[in-house]
Order: C-alpha cells, then sequence, then structure tokens
C-alpha cells in the first residue's frame, strides 16, 4: 500500500500545472492577496511587458502597511503614501480585482481580512507579497510570501515557478500553563530550532497543544514560521477550521458547505503520512516568552536571566554580543523589570480580536504606568468593530492606551507609528530587528498581547501570570 | 524606466568583490522599510544598508559599502541565513542597484533567494570554510577579479578556488534565461485555465 501523504504533498500536487524543465513546479496559485507596497511595481512590469490579470477574480487587494492609524482621513498627510493608495485604487479597478479600501467595514492588515471574509479556506494554495502570508497555514492552506517579480508572475500567469519544500512535522505534547498563549509557542519553537532552521522547510504544527488551539491562535502560531527560516507553517483543518468559517462572506454558502468540509478533511495529512522530519516539544515547559536580542530566536522565558554569551552555540555568540550591545541589557540578569517605554499591541501576528480580549483582562487590572506610550491597534476594521461592541475599547481608553484605526501600524514603521531614538518598545508584533519599528536604534520586545498589557502597566517587563 | 532588466543567460558573472559579515543579516538591514514607500525601485541603491552605513544624524560608521577599496565592486560574499525577515524584492533590488551582480554566502533565506532569481542575481552557497577563505582573500587584496561560474559550479580568486552550491531548478533557470519566470509560466495557458475550472473552491464545490 502507499504510504500516507502529507497535506504539503496533496496541495502541491493538485495545484501543479506542470513540471517545469529546471526541475520547478508550476503551481498554480488559488488565492492571491495583494497590498499597496509590494504590488505597485508588479502591475507596472504587467504594463511594461503589454499583459493583463490572467485571473483577476482570484486576487483580492486592501491597504494596510502604510495607512496611518490615528485617522483614516483622505488624502493621507504623507504624500508618497496617498500616491501608494491611489495605485491601489486605480491597479484594481483597471484590472477588475476586488479592493476592501479604508471604510469599507473590510479594510485591516491582509493576514487579517483574509481569514475574516472567509477568503482563506483549506488546501488553497495562497500567495502575497508579504513574507507573514504564512499565517494562512493556520487553515490547512499552503501560504507563503513572494517578491514583487513573483507578485507580477501571479498577476500575469495565477502561478510561480518554486521547488517543493521539505515537511518538518513540529508536535507540542502535554497542555501550555496559565498565561501561556500561541506567541509563546511560536517563540519557543524558534528558540529551539533557531531562525534559520527551517530553511527549505515547510512546518506542520501538531500534536495535542495545537488542536485545542483556537483559529486565532493557529494564525499566530503559523504568522511566525519564517521567523524560524520556513516559508510555509500550516495546521490540518479539523472541526475548528470549519466551525470558524461558517457563514463568512466568500465561505462556500449553505448548500455547498458540507461538500467543501468533506472535501477538506480529505486534504489533511493523512494518519500514517511521512515528513522529512519530527521534532516533540513538550507544551509544559513553555513559559511566557520574550525576546532580548536582535532577531526572534533570542528569546527567554520571563523568569530567566539573559544568556551569557558562553552558555550559547558557539555559531550565535557573535550575534549574541552584538545583540547585548545594541539593546543595551547586560547577561546574567533576570529580562523581568527591564524599563520600557512605549507597548504595542497589534500586527498580523497579533492584532486580533482574542488578542485584545486578553489584552483587555490585564489592562483592565490597572494604569499605563507614567511616561509609557501605549497602542492598542486592532488588526482590521471589523476587529475594531468588534471590538467596540464588547466594550474593550473602553476598557484600554480607560487603562491608558491609545485606541487606534487599523492597520500595521508599529510592526515596521512604514507608517507615522514609529519608536523614536532610543525607546525600548514591549510589542506583540513579530520582528525586534534593529530599526525594525522605525528609529534605527530603537529596541523591540517581542511578547504576547497580554503580555504587552503587563509592561505597559508596570512600565517594565513583567510576568503576566502575576497579573491576570 | 522599466523595472527589469531583459531575461538573458547566466552562466558566470565576473568582478570584484565586497565581504559583509555577520549571520542573519536581514532584509530590515538590506533596506529600512522607511525607504520603501515610493511605488518605484528606482533610487533604492541610496538606502541600501543605510542605518548600518550611517548613524542617524548621516556620519558614515565605516561599513564595506562605504570602504573605497570596494568601489565597483559586483560580487557580495556574506555568512549565514543573510536575507532573512521579510519578502519585500526591494532588498535584491537595491543591492543590486548598487551593482552587486552575483552573491557568495553559506546560507540565504528563501523569499530572498527566490527574489535574486527572479532579478538574474545568482545567490550561490559554499561551505563554512570555504565563505571564509574567499572572506579574507577578498579582504587582503579587493582589487582581484572573482569569478562565479554556475556551469563549472564553482568560485575561483586569486590563488584559490572552492566549489559552489545552488538548487538545480534556480541554476538551470538562471543558465537558460528562464530566470524571469513569466514567459515560461504563460506558455501554459491553456493548462492554467483548465487547472482553476477543476479546483474544488473555484467552481465552488
Amino acid at each position: 500500500m502507499a504510504p500516507g501523504r502529507n497535506l504539503l504533498d496533496k496541495v502541491w500536487d493538485l495545484h501543479t500545472v506542470r513540471e517545469l524543465p529546471g526541475g520547478q513546479t508550476q503551481l498554480f496559485i488559488g488565492l492571491h492577496l495583494i497590498h499597496e507596497v509590494t504590488s505597485p511595481q508588479g502591475f507596472q512590469m504587467l504594463d511594461d511587458a503589454g499583459l493583463s490579470v490572467l485571473v483577476p477574480s482570484r486576487t483580492f487587494a486592501t491597504v494596510d502597511h502604510i495607512v496611518p492609524t490615528d485617522t483614516h482621513a483622505r488624502p493621507l498627510r504623507d504624500a508618497q503614501a496617498e500616491e501608494m493608495l491611489e495605485a491601489v485604487e486605480a491597479n484594481t479597478k483597471r484590472h477588475g480585482i476586488q479592493f476592501f479600501p479604508i471604510g469599507s467595514g473590510s479594510q485591516g492588515i491582509v493576514h487579517v481580512i483574509g481569514p475574516e471574509l472567509g477568503l482563506t479556506q483549506p488546501g488553497q494554495t495562497i500567495a502575497c507579497g508579504d513574507s507573514h502570508t504564512s499565517t494562512h497555514g493556520a487553515f490547512g492552506a499552503i501560504a507563503f510570501g513572494i517578491g514583487t517579480s513573483q507578485v507580477r508572475d501571479v498577476l500575469a500567469s495565477q502561478c510561480l515557478a518554486l521547488a517543493r519544500p521539505k515537511v518538518r512535522r513540529i508536535s507540542v505534547s502535554g497542555a501550555l500553563g496559565f498565561g501561556v498563549y500561541a506567541k509563546d509557542v511560536i517563540l519557543h519553537v524558534i528558540r529551539r530550532l533557531g531562525v534559520k532552521g527551517g530553511v527549505g522547510y515547510a512546518y506542520e504544527y501538531a500534536g495535542p497543544v495545537i488542536e485545542r488551539l483556537s483559529m486565532e491562535e493557529r494564525m499566530t502560531l503559523c504568522n511566525m514560521s519564517i521567523e524560524g527560516g520556513a516559508r510555509v507553517g500550516y495546521v490540518n483543518p479539523d472541526d475548528a477550521t470549519f466551525d470558524y468559517l461558517r457563514g463568512r462572506r466568500f465561505a462556500p454558502e449553505a448548500g455547498a458547505f458540507e461538500h467543501a468540509v468533506a472535501w477538506w478533511r480529505s486534504m489533511a495529512s493523512d494518519k500514517d503520512a511521512r515528513f522529512d522530519d519530527e521534532v516533540e516539544l513538550a507544551g509544559g515547559e513553555i513559559a511566557p516568552t520574550v525576546t532580548w536580542g536582535t532577531n526572534p530566536g533570542q528569546a527567554i522565558g520571563v523568569t530567566e536571566k539573559l544568556p551569557r554569551v558562553d552558555e550559547l552555540p558557539d555559531d550565535d555568540r557573535a550575534a549574541a554580543e552584538d545583540a547585548y550591545k545594541f539593546m543595551d541589557l547586560v547577561p546574567g540578569r533576570p529580562i523581568a523589570g527591564t524599563p520600557i517605554q512605549v507597548a504595542f499591541i497589534g500586527s498580523c501576528t497579533n492584532g486580533r480580536l482574542s488578542d485584545l480580549r486578553e489584552a483587555a483582562r490585564v489592562a483592565k487590572t490597572g494604569k499605563v504606568a507614567p511616561g509609557v506610550r501605549a497602542l492598542v491597534v486592532p488588526g482590521s476594521e471589523a476587529v475594531r468593530a468588534a471590538a467596540e461592541s464588547e466594550g474593550l475599547h473602553e476598557v484600554f481608553k480607560a487603562a491608558g492606551f491609545q485606541w487606534r484605526e487599523a492597520g500595521c501600524s508599529m510592526c515596521l514603521a512604514m507608517n507615522p507609528d514609529k519608536l523614536i531614538g532610543r525607546e525600548l518598545c514591549a510589542s506583540s508584533s513579530n520582528r525586534n530587528f534593529k530599526g525594525r519599528q522605525g528609529s534605527p536604534t530603537g529596541r523591540t520586545l517581542l511578547m504576547s498581547p497580554a503580555m504587552v498589557a503587563a509592561a505597559a502597566l508596570r512600565g517594565r517587563v513583567a510576568d503576566v501570570r502575576e497579573l491576570l | 524606466m522599466s523595472e527589469r532588466v531583459t531575461a538573458e543567460r547566466v552562466t558566470s558573472r565576473r568582478g570584484r568583490g565586497v565581504v559583509v559579515r555577520g549571520n542573519d543579516i536581514d532584509t530590515d538591514q538590506i533596506i529600512p522599510a522607511r525607504y520603501m514607500t515610493s511605488i518605484r525601485f528606482a533610487g533604492l541603491e541610496e538606502f541600501v544598508f543605510r542605518d548600518v552605513r550611517f548613524t542617524s544624524d548621516g556620519v558614515p560608521k565605516g561599513h564595506p559599502f562605504d570602504d573605497r577599496r570596494y568601489r565597483g565592486a559586483e560580487v557580495l560574499v556574506v555568512n549565514q541565513n543573510f536575507g532573512c525577515g521579510s519578502s519585500r524584492e526591494h532588498a535584491p533590488q537595491a543591492l543590486g542597484r548598487w551593482g552587486i551582480r552575483a552573491i557568495v554566502g553559506e546560507s540565504f533565506a528563501e523569499i530572498f533567494f527566490g527574489n535574486c532569481v527572479a532579478l538574474g542575481i545568482p545567490a550561490v552557497t559554499a561551505s563554512r570554510a570555504d565563505v571564509a577563505k574567499l572572506m579574507d582573500a577578498v579582504e587582503l587584496d579587493p582589487a582581484q577579479e572573482l569569478a562565479v561560474d554556475l556551469a563549472a559550479r564553482t568560485v575561483t580568486w586569486r590563488g584559490g578556488s572552492a566549489a559552489i552550491r545552488m538548487p538545480d531548478g534556480a541554476r538551470g533557470q538562471l543558465m537558460d534565461g528562464s530566470w524571469d519566470a513569466m514567459r515560461t509560466l504563460l506558455e501554459a495557458r491553456d493548462q492554467i485555465l483548465a487547472k482553476a475550472a477543476a479546483l474544488p473552491y473555484v467552481k465552488g464545490f
């Protein structure tokens, strides 16, 4: 009998148009998401080649990276940002692509709105000019980031030329402790497997801990696969996936839904599926986790002390020394108690309703510490509306947080939300690279939204379990 | 100006080298996001490695890209996981527009690697020991010409040479001039449309 197949193999084979002479696959892309930063040049290249969009019904657009979050009023104050927005408007209109603009109720971070609208579904191939496209793998899709020339390729042909990745199954056993979130799981995975451990692999997340995660938590998990070097991360679709999708705008309608469920189920990895590599991690060992350096693998549990450089593997020492210098942190000292000046809750990693609920539970217990600038930025207009209908915005405002409009905000600072000078930011985003949050010398500590809220109230890195 | 160059057969790249040492050099370092607010790639070379090269006040910090010995270099030599982080093609665009036409390193992040191929910039790997030798050789004699030979799978420098690796698919694309994938993909137009029509989620289950 043929051995079982994993989800990646099933999706890959189904979407293969042909094998290319060099050994790559011509892969059909079932869902293409575009935004204002990486698509204008793609459309320009298409124009230069005299081509049109081959399957406009399979591309959807929104705006997120450069959108200000203090006000969505047009024209944007930044003329270049306004030009980007206008480019998306013109390109989508000219090519017949559905666009979710500011004020539509459906605008937001591309990786928040895809699932929210029911566009993201199991068994699809999904591409977007953004590395955090891995987020959509939470639904059992094969989803990955691409560059702008590849955006052009998808626009022109709805296909990409790609090499099939290997698959590593990461099983997380047991259960998560109190105050431990999906963000902590993925930071722990990256800490254990490294920031380049996943290069050449797709990560399949499995095991009891993963199966119990909500869809929003699975999105957080898959989102940061790329931070571990894996371009793709996915979770097999199950009842939680189907329940999430039922009734959403672009999900199959009532009559077709059960057929869809049967097909989605068939795309999950077989029980006896084979993997190129398997890793087991214990859920009970995962603590609320905080990064201390300038890559997401430089992380520790909040109760741990900063590692001494000589305790680290040889390969990581130079980077650690450089990171300590940049971060102005001292090996051997605890990370808890480190003073922060900015707290950022939001991003495609942690800007969803359940993230805001968890942060609000903490915010409810106190006030933002003096001298701390604290922002809550919903991932989409829909998240913002849902949070407001629950009164979360009042909780945040009462505690001294700023309540913002939807966008990428301070995750990457392509908009007015930026760190200033040497500010240290407790952030629910995904990258702690030097300069990432807009100030070349600004510093970032990655953690869960609840941990960010705790840090905002204490004015220092704190163990959220003490506040819950 | 067109946003692209015309596809050519890339079988080798020859030129002087420049060494940028360090593991995990991310795309935010290669091109900070705040310089990506244009709808064009033109002019990105001005901002390549901006924050690593200059202080906030614009004072040069002594980065290799500002070292006059490396002026005109075309082959970039790096360590592990170069180009990790975001999918921004702005990173290889900025390097390419600065003058880089090939990259030799211990390893590359995957999206960055794919973006390089799409621009006709071979990003090839060599063993750690060989990269170390190559880096030392270039730093000792920046004026020498390096040759990255995809056909022979070697990188050579004055007095030395080493084996290089590249996945077959990408190497094939570069060597036969199909690295600008769009035309190749469109050759299968009918098959693409047939595939679309057959997918359960496209036809509505």
